[in-house]
């Protein structure tokens, strides 16, 4: 079981993001407390990758405030947001291509953990934790290979690998597991649980809802740039309007 | 090799270089020759800085080429221009002063532009190098200090310290700057920097997610870049004696700075260095026995040839060819 | 003086209605399809050549000549994109490759030129090259009229054919997602290949237009690249009118430059608006 829920990590007050004349995020509002394991849906375009790049830094929102642990983040971009503790995987797998595993974690641990104020891993110590998170997340017997060796969800994997690589308190995992094999779903849903027990933050985007069930502790909806709906899972997808976001009228 | 002990190495070939060919080299023509060749290997492996290992192309390494060497026009101008304003005398500027100025200011303007630009896409970046190219041409030719249009004259001076000739002390500061150029480009290689220039070259976005200042390294990179094309420029007036816009801004350069990392790989320090001593060569007889213009149509064909069949050069298929021996 | 500037705002509208003609291509190619062929300029330079051959050996009028070289050039543009389709799309490459491609290209085109015609300078003779129309102070000259108009016809023609016909639509609903468009079972290759064989074809008119307005050697196609792009950026990447703004905008300053500081700060001004609009407003004139 997971710690006790805690204070606000991260309180989103009025966001905004428009490309042009279409709106793709309006007013939302949303907080998320420490430990928590928070699930985001919604249909296709409603938002929820938008509302993560904005939220990351990669996006910037027009209207609307992001606090992170008490500090405003409006203004800061994405590399800064990262060595805050905020991290992200992408929807598809983004890896370094050029380099093979060890290297694709070493990115994060030097430019993120080693930029950080208090820390400073050695060149050993750097080399040891790469090892450990490519353990744990089984890929330990592929680190010297290129990302073009891994199959889709080892690819996945090692997304996650990277964005854990940077140490950070909130990790939005972006779509993981799309087009994943059921014992694939498992295996990701439980490095997910793993990282929650050692402290991390989650949000969960995804459209497996069964996946999505099952890890979250509060779910928030989205839809056509609205949030429609936030609660406790069973609450919220029993609200009328997501019901006629995801069945129609 | 680790990159302190690259560095002792390639600084002892450099002196020997040096050395031997002062001693037993007296044909003038070899140096002549050889600083082209040794220059173009500077571009190259200041263009691949930005290019190869960062992912940025830039097609504008004639402004950065020519500002030095125009840098160098107005140093050498400075002692006249003094005395008959202030009454002075100074002594003449010597050329390593006018190699670092060059840097100097060359960096300035990679800095700059990549101020102007890098948060844009690469494409735009690439193409207001380019653009960046006319402005600075066209500032240089509706300057009249320096020549504008007509061009200008530089005298050498009678002696060279380190004795010898003239054009074998600019052949010697060549050959330093080309080890200086080398160590650089091999010390970015296996160090922190170099690897976030992969990360961003790779996928920019990612590396901004993973904490990399993107920004500030691509500024780096520019700086860096633009740096070395200015100090490669620095000696050109002296080398040959009549500088005017139209040869200094050579789309030439631009072209081969372009294509000697192409062809000869742009993934490691050795590329440049192939691709430039292959081309250099190639490209000194073909002046000499066809025409200039046919032997900058063969460079272009080389480039079009390279990059569609062999995008990563020729260290890239000596490497493909040794990966399928092991298979 | 007052008659100096009007007639440096006029001039600087006709060119910029013949400056529309000139990045109309690019437009299309990289505004709406994200390939920077910044080779465009060799093949205006082409099409200012085969006008001037026309012209030398038969005596054809250059925009004759333009119009009849259209299907030739768009058949060469559907080359070069199968070119780079294979070589860079399929492949998915880094831009970087494609961008020393079409470097290439452009390095080699005026290379051939030059050995091919020389470095001279190149014109044309035409019976409107010379004369002017008078409407009072103002003067309009013939060989920049006639250009600007057939200019602004040819923009025309071409919005049109985006935005009424079949394939044009695809271009323009390729532009935006590649991937509705397979659903629709049309190819995006096959669109992609299309548009810019049109990109192409423009050249052949635009090139015609130059060489009425002024004498043409190979490298004055350096010059266009900047003058191409910013319109291009200028305009707001993907649109007709921001495109005929940002082309009449350029046009007049460069005018009132030449006319005013002397025609050899010209080529700066378009380049210094491309760094001034990357810079300040990427989004273009009238923004996205």
């Amino acid at each position: 079981m997971t710690e006790d829920i805690g204070a606000p990590l991260l309180e989103v007050k009025g966001l905004g993001k428009r490309f042009g004349g279409f709106v793709a995020l309006e007013d939302i509002d949303l907080t998320i407390a420490k430990g928590e394991r928070l699930g985001l849906i919604g249909p296709n375009g409603s938002g929820k990758s938008t509302l993560v790049n904005c939220l990351c830094g990669t996006l910037h929102n027009e209207t609307g405030t992001v606090t992170f642990a008490g500090r405003p983040l409006n203004g800061l971009i994405a590399h800064e947001r990262t060595h805050l503790g905020l991290a992200r995987s992408f929807q598809l797998p983004k890896p370094f291509h050029s380099m093979n595993l060890v290297d694709n974690l070493r990115i994060p641990l030097l430019y993120t953990v080693n930029a950080r104020p208090h820390h400073h891993l050695t060149d050993a110590a750097i080399a040891e934790r790469c090892a450990e998170l490519l353990k744990d997340v089984g890929l330990a017997d592929k680190a010297r290979r290129r990302p073009r060796d891994l199959t889709q969800v080892e690819m996945r994997k090692l997304e996650l690998a990277r964005a854990v690589a940077t140490e950070p308190t909130l990790l939005f995992a972006d779509e993981s597991m799309a087009g994943l094999s059921h014992s694939e779903i498992e295996e990701i849903l439980a490095v997910l649980m793993r990282l929650n027990e050692h402290g991390i933050t989650i949000v969960l985007i995804e459209h497996i809802m069964s996946a999505v069930m099952s890890f979250s502790t509060r779910l928030a909806v989205l839809v056509a740039g609205h949030k429609i709906a936030d609660g406790p899972p069973q609450e919220a997808i029993r609200n009328p309007e997501v019901e006629r976001a995801y069945l129609g009228e | 090799m680790r990159a302190p002990a690259f560095w002792l190495c390639i600084v002892v070939v450099g002196a020997a270089f040096i050395v031997l060919s002062r001693t037993f080299l007296t044909n003038e023509y070899f140096y002549f020759a050889g600083y082209v060749v040794l220059q173009y290997i500077v571009l190259s492996t200041a263009w691949n800085i930005l290019g190869g290992y960062t992912g940025y192309t830039n097609f504008g390494t004639g402004a950065f080429f020519a500002s030095g060497a125009y840098c160098s026009v107005v140093l050498h101008k400075l002692p006249g221009l003094v005395h008959s304003a202030f009454g002075l005398t100074i002594v003449p500027i010597p050329l390593p002063v006018m190699i670092v100025a060059g840097g100097i200011i060359s960096g300035a303007m990679g800095l700059g532009t990549g101020y102007l630009t890098l948060r844009l896409r690469g494409v735009f970046f690439a193409i207001a190098t380019l653009a960046f190219t006319i402005v600075v041409q066209t500032l240089i030719v509706n300057w009249d200090f320096v020549g504008g249009s007509r061009g200008i004259y530089i005298i050498r001076p009678p002696n060279a310290p380190l004795g010898g000739g003239y054009i074998q002390y600019l052949f010697t500061w060549m050959t330093i700057l080309t080890v200086v150029s080398v160590g650089i480009a091999r010390s970015i290689e296996g160090s922190r920097l170099g690897l976030g220039f992969a990360s961003i070259r790779d996928d920019e976005l990612a590396a901004e997610a993973s904490g990399v200042p993107t920004l500030r390294l691509k500024l780096i990179a520019t700086t860096l870049s633009g740096a070395l094309m200015g100090m490669a420029g620095a000696p050109l007036p002296y080398y040959v004696t009549y500088l005017d816009p139209t040869s200094s801004f050579n789309l030439a350069y631009a072209v081969n700075a372009v294509a000697m990392p192409v062809i000869g790989g742009m993934t490691s320090w050795i590329g440049p260095v192939i691709g430039a001593i292959l081309l250099g060569t190639i490209q000194q007889v073909a002046t000499v026995t066809i025409s200039s213009a046919l032997n900058l149509l063969i460079v272009g064909l080389l480039l079009i040839f390279f990059v569609i069949i062999a995008p990563n050069g020729l260290v890239g298929l000596v490497q493909s060819w040794r990966r399928q021996r092991e298979a | 003086m007052l008659g100096l500037f009007i007639n440096a705002i006029v001039a600087g509208v006709l060119l910029g209605g013949f400056y529309a003609a000139v990045s109309v291509g690019v437009t299309i190619s990289f505004g709406m399809l994200d390939i920077a062929n910044i080779a465009q300029p060799a093949f205006i330079l082409l099409g200012c050549y085969a006008a001037y051959i026309m012209n030398l050996y038969f005596g054809l009028d250059p925009i004759v000549t333009g119009v009849i070289m259209t299907p030739a050039f768009f058949a060469l543009g559907m080359l070069v994109y199968r070119l780079y389709y294979f070589a860079f799309e399929k492949r998915g490459d880094q831009a970087i490759q494609g961008l020393a491609f079409f470097f290439g290209l452009l390095f080699v085109g005026e290379v051939s030129l030059v050995l091919v015609f020389g470095v001279d300078y190149r014109f044309v003779a035409a019976s409107y090259i010379g004369p002017s129309l008078h409407l009072g102070i103002v003067e309009l000259p013939f060989r920049m009229l006639l250009p600007c108009v057939f200019s602004l016809v040819m923009v025309g023609v071409t919005q049109l054919y985006l935005t009424r016909s079949f394939v044009g639509r695809a271009i323009l609903a390729v532009s935006q997602d590649p991937g509705a468009l397979q659903l629709m079972a049309a190819s995006p290759t096959k669109i992609k290949q299309i548009a810019v064989g049109i990109s192409i074809a423009t050249c052949a008119v635009a090139g015609s237009f130059l060489i009425i307005i002024q004498p043409v050697e190979p490298s004055i196609g350096r010059d266009y690249i900047g003058r191409i792009f910013a319109i291009c950026v200028l305009g707001g990447m993907t649109s007709f009118p921001g495109m005929l703004l940002a082309s009449m905008l350029l046009g007049i300053v460069e005018s009132l430059t030449a006319t005013f500081y002397g025609p050899s700060w010209a080529p700066a001004v378009a380049f210094g608006f491309l760094l001034v609009t990357l810079a300040a407003r990427p989004a273009g004139l009238l923004g996205r």
